[in-house]
């Protein structure tokens, strides 16, 4: 299971409390795993990539394993540890606007 | 049931305030979203337990929430918001060609014969359309096709179609308005569209008397006379008497007519009210006075609304959409400020109370009157 973790504006908007854990099948890739999320919460559409494009807003950032991974292609493999549900994928409003 | 009910949209969230027809003891819920900005909250006029919403942020893009239990619960519907066809191009502040490109929705306007029928003014500039509660939108894209759209240019606040007013004798005729594009009139449903601003004169354009590129802030009418249009514009407040085909100047003796909101009062359609700022740089009352003005003469002749409003150092500003009426007897006029204040009168104006002043900034009022 894939655990992905949301910031409180996203978490209040889908009534989530606590970490959403995603069963994703290989490869595990940011875009699997948004498939899955918007799949099963489809109010997230649109708040986290673009509709059409699928492009990453523009202050949403994606961290795991301490590292920044919003720049990576969205098919790219995520690290074995997010895979294997060892680390949580997480989804970051930016620190932007003070 | 009975009362009124006032949708309070700020910066950080929405509030219900909530009172029986008396309009004294108040109860306020909120915040909703907190953390998101509520630029607009509305109700149908059809059933007003059917309240939509429009929810936004800087990180998180768009989303629309739509209650059916008078704002007791919300479930979010539909936020895509796709142009029709090729977007095209407007002009951007260096003189160059912009894509137009989806940012928020501004304001939204119910049918007033449908439930699930609801307008989206949004910014960049164009009116999008609703038939199912909010679950899909369509453009309305004869608007932005319109021959001037390329001539477009964003205010300081964005290219935002902030304003539509549907005359309620004939709903195929709707008035909007685009900050800084002017006002535009459909006559038949929101296929086509022609600006409507010859009388208008703005001296920051080339040509003050353009047929587009003015920065209209607000529209009003009221019902029973819905050819008659108010309007407060960047400077001058104005009137047409025959929807929009010319306009005159109805500023008279107002300390300054530059301003945001412009409201008509329920029963008496020649009274009118706005909230003079400064100018359009110095966004506060003047003289640090809070003052609603009302004319009884359908404009130029103003009186000053003081009582129970701040008349010192008072340096909020009010925005285009946060000041609304109820259709109780007397009337009720409300409005809220970028200090969190929400103001009522239950008196037509003549004295005001504060429901709540410590809200975030208020973006928008609207006021249900409840049967």
């Amino acid at each position: 299971m894939i655990r992905v973790v949301l910031p409180a504006h996203l978490r209040g908007l889908a009534r989530i409390s606590g970490d959403v854990l995603l069963e994703v099948p290989a490869p595990v890739t940011q875009r699997s795993v948004l498939d899955a999320l918007e799949q099963r919460y489809p109010m997230l559409r649109g708040t986290i990539r673009d509709h059409v494009t699928k492009q990453r807003r523009a202050f949403v950032r994606f961290f795991a394993c301490q590292e920044d991974l919003s720049h990576e292609s969205p098919d790219a493999p995520l690290p074995d540890a997010v895979a294997a549900g060892q680390e949580p994928f997480l989804i970051i409003g930016a620190t932007a606007g003070g | 049931m009975g009362g009124v009910r006032v949708l309070v949209g700020t910066r950080k969230g929405a509030f219900i305030l909530r009172s029986d027809e008396k309009r004294e003891q108040w109860d306020v819920q909120g915040p909703l979203f907190g953390g998101w900005e509520i630029y607009h909250m509305k109700g149908s006029p059809v059933d007003p337990n059917r309240i939509y919403a429009s929810q936004s942020g800087g990180w998180f893009g768009q989303v629309i929430q739509r209650s059916d239990d008078g704002g007791e619960t919300w479930q979010p519907v539909g936020n895509e918001f796709i142009y029709d066809g090729v977007p095209g191009t407007h002009q951007w502040y260096d003189g160059t060609q912009h894509p137009w490109e989806f940012k928020r929705v501004w304001h939204l306007e119910p049918s007033l014969s449908d439930r699930d029928t609801v307008y989206a003014g949004v910014e960049d500039a164009a009116l999008f359309r609703s038939t199912d509660g909010g679950q899909t939108w369509h453009e309305l894209s004869g608007l932005r096709k319109h021959g001037s759209g390329p001539t477009w240019q964003p205010g300081a606040g964005g290219m935002c179609l902030h304003t539509i007013v549907i005359d309620p004798s004939n709903q195929q005729r709707m008035y909007i308005a685009i900050s800084a594009a002017g006002a535009f009139r459909t006559d038949d449903g929101g296929e086509t569209w022609q600006p409507i601003n010859r009388g208008l004169r703005s001296e920051f354009l080339p040509d003050p008397d353009a047929e587009t590129g003015h920065c209209v802030h607000n529209l009003a009418i009221h019902p029973s006379r819905p050819d008659v249009v108010f309007m407060q514009k960047h400077w001058d407040v104005m009137r047409t008497d025959n929807a929009g085909e010319l306009w005159y100047e109805i500023s008279g003796n107002l300390p300054s007519d530059f301003g945001f909101p412009i409201a008509v009062h329920a029963h008496e359609p020649e009274t009118v009210y706005v909230v003079p700022i400064k100018s359009d740089s110095e966004h506060f009352p003047p003289d640090g006075r809070l003052r609603v003005y009302r004319s009884r003469t359908g404009g130029n002749e103003w009186e000053a609304l003081t009582e129970g409003l701040p008349q010192s150092n008072c340096y909020v500003n009010v925005l285009r959409d946060a000041m609304a009426v109820d259709t109780c007897d007397p009337c009720g006029i409300y409005f809220g400020t970028s200090g969190g204040q929400v103001y009522a009168s239950a008196n037509s104006g003549d004295s005001w109370t504060a429901i709540v002043r410590d809200l975030p900034p208020v973006l928008s009022i609207e006021v249900q009157t409840l049967p």
